[in-house]
Formats: structure tokens, sequence, C-alpha cells
């Protein structure tokens, strides 16, 4: 893998140093206290919440997967509540028939996502854009119905109920939950960010961008989308794994349609080309259909549907995608003995209205 | 269940009821969510998303006991009913359940709506202790107190249905060649296995063929002409209105006149048997528990006038036409029942002693002779049906209350 490339002159901005330290420094400084919080989050909160904050993360590893294969290669996906589904599935059936133990049950899956993803991103090669979305929409509705449909593996209608895991450490499950899908979340967000700041990465956005010049300069587009549909599906579907592990059960129902939709208004709300933009989307997924219900339960996809508007309003490349280059321009201001260089700020807000 | 597992389980409970009943448990008789004043009951329903239809139980439910408040409660506790929306989900109701558990603090959950949202807790409230009750799908799985105590479902099973037809039929039609179409899935499966648990010896000889569709499926033309070939004289339909709708159509149309029974599920006489055409509905027989509100043999009787009026003032929005409207006053009626019973000594464990306790309930809402009845191994609160027959307008009753127990 290559040399990750900074966004603006790296040399010059390696070089800048705020109170003694360099970027780069405190950049390690602030993800390690990002870090020791997240970590620490858990022993401040009551099981509830911890568990709710479980379930944004593996809803995050789940956009992030959606993110590679549609922000960062421009191919979109209706389809991917399908491989989660079959990651969870996965991992039920390997605990419930094989008696393999929950956390080995998430590699096989993320293995046999990324097979499936590879196999279905082969045909994908020939739908470009809104024909793509339709034929993993055909997917995301059939998933219910193949779930039924092999009920002698699936369970059929009535699923599997799944075994609660043990925790270790002696920790309470929940807290042990969370902890072990932080690192798997943190792990995600380093392969994602290996494979996207690299050759490979621009190689994605070059496809995604103008994939005729990208062609002309030598990128393998079919190789490249098609491992993108592998590696994308591949961390949705150890999200799905995950998500069967914490709630200890899957059934058809689970994995409608609005599940898949769910992923892509999270990535769209996140920032659909960040990395971060993910964990904003898991948040999104998680809390907005509640907050929605609170406010009216008469019509609270109405209110889902005006918060989603007002995100998209305020921030149309999504919260991290709009305020990414906010921050930066926001450091480049405060960059000692040095003018300003980006964008005013009334260029930007015009851009965003 | 490992010793490990039992005892994080044994701590989280006692942890959860220490910090809960705490304050409670000086006074020795309340569990988590009741004081003096109140009574916190949780449920979920699908408010939104594609079973929505079931939402107009829990709008009726809390109809119910908003009646029950403005009347000053149980023993001067008000119940607070606090229902989530799962939209069917069960993610969102492990999601839901959680919060109504550890946040609102619920003392037990009611009518939990949906054959998967339930199977999904069910692990989890029977290892906290906390009472399921009357869980709101037919599954046959709900009456199995060995392992899940705290669990109890409330209205006849589907296999239970099918043997009080079995019943029937081996009493009334003794040389019937059974023809079964069933939707393949656990729902259908539970008709074909009580009819054939309840044939006993006779079921090989008697069951003449079995035909299964997917709900995927166009129609049902085919299977509906194999089960005629196979020279049956009697058709059981274990289907899902749509299915049942193309069923009646077919088998009508293709000249056959089996004796027709049709499951409870799909009886609705303006979603069903109007869309196959009355005429070729005429004579079908089905089975019943509730009184059918649009029945005009209940109309004037004193119970359908005090349902009515309720459904007036507090749930002037449901529809008088409603069976949902039925069922969600009879299950409260069920709850408020269970909780007078228990008094003062409102814990977990005395609520759900006095719902294993429940002996020939009345009431008003229930076909006159079905009674509520459970015990410590029966938790299966409505075991009886009354069959119906289909006259070209409405369901009429006949014969005597048949227990499918």
């Amino acid at each position: 893998m290559e040399k990750r490339i900074a966004v603006a002159a790296p040399d010059q901005l390696a070089a800048d140093r705020y109170g003694g330290l360099t970027v780069d420094a405190w950049r390690w400084i602030g993800t390690l206290a990002l870090i020791a919080v997240a970590a620490a989050l858990p022993f401040t909160l009551s099981k509830y919440h911890v568990f709710e904050l479980t379930m944004v993360m593996i809803y995050a590893i789940a956009v992030l997967g959606l993110n590679i294969l549609t922000g960062y290669n421009g191919q979109i996906s209706l389809g991917h509540g399908g491989f989660f589904a079959a990651g969870a599935y996965t991992a039920a059936i390997l605990m419930h028939r094989y008696g393999v133990p929950y956390w080995a049950t998430v590699p096989p899956a993320g293995l046999i996502c990324f097979v499936l993803g590879v196999l279905f991103g082969l045909p994908a090669l020939r739908f470009e854009g809104p024909y793509l979305a339709l034929v993993t929409l055909a997917m995301a509705l059939a998933t219910p119905q193949l779930l039924k449909y092999f009920d002698t593996w699936t369970g059929g209608q009535q699923g599997i109920n799944l075994v609660k895991p043990v925790p270790a450490f002696g920790l309470d499950r929940d807290r042990w939950l969370y902890l072990l899908i932080l690192v798997v979340l943190l792990a995600a967000i380093r392969i994602a960010a290996n494979i996207l700041h690299g050759r490979t990465g621009r190689a994605l956005v070059a496809i995604r961008d103008h994939p005729i010049a990208a062609a002309a300069m030598g990128i393998d587009t079919a190789r490249y989308k098609t491992l993108a549909f592998g590696t994308s599906t591949m961390f949705t579907g150890v999200a799905g794994a995950l998500s069967a592990i914490v709630i200890g059960y899957v059934s058809p129902e689970s994995y409608s349609l609005f599940l898949s939709v769910s992923f892509l208004v999270g990535s769209a709300i996140g920032g659909i080309a960040t990395i971060g933009g993910a964990i904003v989307g898991g948040f999104f997924i998680q809390f907005v259909p509640n907050l929605a219900n609170d406010v009216s339960d008469a019509a609270p996809w109405a209110i889902y549907g005006l918060v989603m508007l007002l995100f998209m309003y305020a921030m149309p490349h999504g919260v991290v995608g709009s305020l990414g280059p906010w921050l930066a321009r926001l450091m480049q201001r405060i960059r000692p003995h040095r003018a300003a260089t980006g964008q005013s700020d009334e260029e930007w807000e015009g851009r965003a209205s | 269940m490992t010793m490990k597992q039992t005892i994080m389980t044994g701590l989280f409970t006692a942890a959860s009821l220490a910090i809960a009943a705490a304050p409670a448990f000086a006074a020795g008789q309340y569990g988590p969510g009741v004081s003096d004043t109140e009574i916190k009951i949780g449920n979920t329903m699908p408010y939104s998303g594609p079973a929505s239809g079931y939402g107009a139980i829990g709008k009726s439910q809390a109809s119910y006991f908003a009646m029950i408040n403005d009347q000053g409660g149980i023993n001067g506790r008000k119940i607070n009913f606090i229902s989530r929306d799962d939209g069917y989900s069960p993610p969102k109701t492990v999601e839901q359940v959680r919060k109504l558990v550890e946040e609102d603090q619920v003392l037990l959950l009611f009518q939990t709506l949906g054959t998967p949202p339930n199977l999904a807790i069910r692990g989890y409230l029977n290892d906290n202790k906390v009472p399921q009750l009357f869980v709101g799908s037919g599954a046959d799985q709900w009456n199995d107190p060995k392992h899940y105590p705290w669990t109890m479902g409330w209205q006849p099973s589907y296999g239970a249905e099918a043997r009080i037809y079995a019943r029937y039929i081996l009493k009334n039609l003794p040389d019937a060649k059974i023809a079964v179409l069933y939707q393949n899935d656990d729902f259908g499966k539970d008709y074909l296995n009580g009819l054939r648990a309840e044939l006993g010896d006779k079921a090989g000889k008697m069951i003449g063929a079995t035909q299964s569709y997917e709900t995927t499926d166009p129609t049902v033309d085919s299977q509906v002409v194999a089960l005629q070939a196979s020279g049956a004289n009697v058709l059981l339909t274990a289907a899902i209105p749509k299915f049942t709708t193309l069923a009646i159509r077919k088998v009508y149309d293709i000249g056959w006149r089996p004796t027709n029974f049709l499951n409870s599920v799909s009886t609705s006489v303006a979603s069903v048997m109007k869309p196959a055409g009355t005429e070729k509905g005429v004579g079908i027989i089905s089975a019943a528990y509730n009184k059918d509100p649009t029945d005009p043999q209940w109309q004037d009787t004193p119970e359908y006038k005090e349902w009515l009026a309720w459904m007036k003032k507090y749930n002037p929005s449901g529809n008088v036409a409603d069976a949902f409207n039925v069922y969600g006053y009879v299950t409260a009626q069920t709850m408020i029942a269970v909780l007078k019973a228990s008094g003062d000594n409102l814990t977990r464990e005395n609520v759900m002693k006095q719902a294993t306790g429940l002996h020939d309930l009345k009431l008003p809402m229930l076909l006159p002779g079905i009674t509520i009845s459970t015990s410590a191994d029966d938790y299966a609160p409505i075991k009886q049906m009354q069959l119906q027959k289909f006259d070209g307008n409405t369901w009429k009753l006949f014969g005597e209350v048949i227990s499918g127990n």
C-alpha cells in the first residue's frame, strides 16, 4: 500500500506547528483521545444506552461498506440490507447448527458476503447508475421471501433464536459487546482508510468521476468495480453478523427493504464519500426514527422525512462531507504567519444553498 | 445456559430489581413500575410499516385503559400504558422492549404483537423474569411454561383451531377424505400438524392429499385442481386472506363442492368473502371465539351496547365494524382481571401467579360459553371456539363450543 496523501500541500502542512506539535501529532492525539472516550463511555451509561450505541456502531460499519461502493465508486446500491441479512444468517446458522462460538462467526460472514458481493458485482458491471439501483432494489425486495423459502436452513418465518454470547473479562454482556464491536469498527475504519486513501481509492474515485478517462489511464475498471462491490458487501456482512449476535435473533421480517433504504439515507446524511460520515449515519439510523416517534406518533415518518430534508438542505454533502471542508478552512485560517488561501465563507455558503 | 451466564443474568436481575424496587420493597408488595398511584405496562405494536393494520389493537387497548383510569383505576392505581411502535421488525422490538424494561421500568409486557417480534424478546424477558403476558400471536409455542415460565399466549393457537375442526370432522363426517391447502410456513404447518395430531391413527387414512403454496405464488389454481383430483370430500384451507379468496373462487369455479373449512384468520366478510363472490362461499365452515361486531344477533345485547358506548366515547376514530377493536377490548379486560386479582401484591412474581390462576373467566365480548382458564402448566388462556357457517351474507354460529385442548 502506498503512503497516503494529505489534502493540501503535505510538506508545508506537516511542518506547521501548533503549540509545539505538528499537525500529524495533533491528529494522533485527537484520534487516541476519541478512542479513549469511546472506550470509557459504556462505563458511564446505562446498559440500555450502551446497547443503543452498540447498534449505532453496527449500522456505522454497514454504512461504511455502502460508502466505499456508492460514495467512492459511484455504484448505487439499494440492496445492502440483503447483504446485511446474509451476514446475519451466516452467523446465526454457524452458531445455531454448528455450535461455532459467536466471535468466530464474524470472519466467515465477512468472507461469504465478500464472495456474494463479487458475484453480484460481475453482472452489475453492465448496469450504470439508476439501472444498478433497480437491480439491487430487486434484491432487497427478494431477501425476506428468499429467507422464508429456504426454511430448512433459515428457520422460515420464525427465524432462528440464538444463544446469548458469554462476555469476557468479567464484564456484563452489553458492555463487553460494545467494546468488542468498537474494536471491529476501528479496524473497519482503518482498513477502509488504507484502501481509500491509497492508489486503490484514487482508482475508485477516478472510475466514479470519469470512467472512460480512468480506463484510458490504464485502470482496470471491471476489476476495481467488482472488488469495490465485494469489499463493500464484506463490511456490511460483518455488520449483519454483529447485529445477529447482539440482537440474538434473526428472522425475515428483520431485513425488509426499509433497512436497505435506511443504509442509503444514513450514508447520504453522514457524507457519502467520507469515512467519518458512516458514524454520523449510524447515529441517524438508530436515533432519528425514535426521535420522530417521540415528536408525533401519528405521523412519525413525516417527521423523519422532514429531518432528512433539513439535513440535506443545510448540509448537501452530508454532515462530514460539509463540515469537513469547513474545518479544513478553519485550520488554514488559524495557521500562523500565513494568509488563508481557501474559499471564503460566502463562496462556500453560496454552494451550500 | 452456562454457569457463568446464569450468574451474570442473576446479577443483572438482582441489580435491576435493586435499583428499581429498592423503595418499593419497603412496602413489600411492589415490583418495578408500581407505586401507590400507578401501574406501568409496556407494549409494542406495528403502528407503522406493512403490518400497521394491527395498530388498531394497540389503540383500542389504550382506549380501554383510559376508561379504567377515568373510573378510578385499579385499587386507586392508574394504568400507565406505554405502547411503542416496532414496525413489526424484531430488532426494533428488542430495542423497544429493552427500553420499556430498563428505562421505563414497566411491571410487565402486555400483548406485544406478532410471532417474530415475540420470539425475539422471549429469551430476554424470561432471563430477566419479566412477565410477557397474553402474547398477540396464534403460533403454537406460547404455551411452554417449562421452558418459558414468564411467557403466556392468549388466543386459541392455530393448532388448537385445527384440532377443533378435526374433532368436528371425526364426529360428524366419519367418512371424510380430507384435502389440505396450506401456506408453506409455520403458520400453515401449525394447522396441518394440529389436524394430524387430533386425527391420530386415522390421519394417514383420512388425509388424502396436501398441497402447499408460497406467498409469492400468483395463484393456487394448480393446487386446488390437484386436491380435487385426489377425490377428497372435505377441504381445509389454512391460508392468509388473499389466497383464501383465490381458493374459494377456484374451488367453486371447477365445480368442486367439498365441505370446506376455512381458518379463522381469513373469514373477514369485507376482505375475503365478498371479493371471492359471496355466493361461492355459502356453506363454508370456520370457527370463532370473539363476538363479531357486525353480527346482527349481538347488536341488541347489553354486552354489545356497552362495547359500542366505550367505542364511541374512548375510541371514536376506531371502526365499529373492525374485529380488532373487539380483540383489543377483550385482551385489555383479561389484563385488568389479572391486575385486580393481584390486589396490592403487585410484584412480577405475583402477577404471573395470578395470570396462571384464571378460572372460567367470562368476558362480555367472548362468545357465550367460551371462558378463560389457565394453570401453572396450562399457558393457553382461550382454548375453545365455536363453529360458524357462512350463509352468503354473514357467519352464523352453530353447534356447541368445542375445546381444542
